[in-house]
């Protein structure tokens, strides 16, 4: 198949009802996308999107170590994610947890792994939760119109299979 | 999961329609309520491979069905669907905004390394 630009889009996929599977390629060696994938002045610079300024970026990055990221979004208003390190495997494959703070209960693995082809690196971050409802409330984390559509969202779908 | 087959869910939804065939059966039924005489000539398959995948549509709810005089209507409803591929698409569009700002760092970080002759790894 021809090059296209939409080769440059993040792919999410859904493996199963409790995990989010997102993989993108990049043109650079992995243990340069490792790099700006842990370290905080580069992650502040990227990790935000264009959803806001990230004021807090703390790496304490090895096995039991934590990190936390927080942003100002664009309405305002703050959000935060913290996490521990179980596995750290310089330039291959992080595993961490991550909890979204107003969500506290509803902690995610994140399983990321760097495989170098020809100079080009395939990121693949599998995050995995506890259970469905967790998981589609952390897809909707992506709604722009918010937490609260998302949620009437939610309920829309648990109501409509119900 | 209850006491009855596990109850379809929207990533059943989803991964359906990963399926090219049902994709293009969503896509006759999108215009209407059809028998399944009428998929069969629109997809130019046989007639059970069509109910097999109409099959797979209904118990992931994509698809209703009735009964009008002898014939079984079938009829889309997307609606769990769509909200789930909204979802999945403002979380690609986030991710696709994050890697395109990672892929400005990489570039730096890969001009950074060029410059110093490579002895940075």
């Amino acid at each position: 198949m021809a090059e296209t630009t939409s080769s440059r889009k993040a792919v999410v996929t859904l493996p199963s009802d409790t995990e989010i599977l997102i993989t993108r390629v990049f043109d650079a060696p992995k243990h340069l996308v490792y790099r700006a994938w842990t370290t905080p002045e580069y992650i502040a610079r990227w990790w935000v999107g264009d959803r806001g300024v990230a004021t807090v970026v703390d790496v304490d990055l090895r096995v039991g170590g934590t990190w936390r990221y927080v942003m100002t979004a664009n309405a305002g208003f703050e959000v935060a994610f913290h996490g521990e390190y179980h596995e750290v495997v310089p330039n291959e494959r992080l595993v961490t947890t991550e909890v979204f703070e107003a969500m506290p209960d509803l902690p995610a693995l994140n399983v990321c792994t760097f495989t170098e082809e020809d100079g080009r690196t395939t990121v693949t971050l599998l995050v995995r939760h506890t259970n469905k409802q967790a998981r589609d409330t952390h897809l909707s984390y992506g709604m722009e119109g918010g937490m609260n559509e998302a949620f009437d969202k939610l309920e829309a779908i648990a109501i409509s299979l119900a | 999961m209850g006491d009855m087959a596990r109850a379809a869910t929207t990533a059943d939804a989803f991964n359906a329609v990963a399926e090219p065939r049902r994709r293009e059966l969503l896509d006759v039924l999108a215009l209407g309520e059809r028998p399944v005489n009428d998929l069969v000539a629109a997809l130019g398959l046989a007639q059970p491979q069509v109910s097999k995948h109409l099959r797979v549509l209904r118990e992931v709810g994509l698809v209703d069905v009735r009964d009008v005089g002898r014939q079984r209507m079938y009829r889309l409803n997307a609606l769990p669907l769509k909200e789930l591929h909204d979802w999945v698409l403002s979380y690609e569009t986030l991710w696709t905004r994050r890697f395109d700002l990672l892929d400005e760092v990489v570039a730096e970080l890969k001009a950074k390394e060029q410059d110093s002759g490579g002895d940075d790894e």
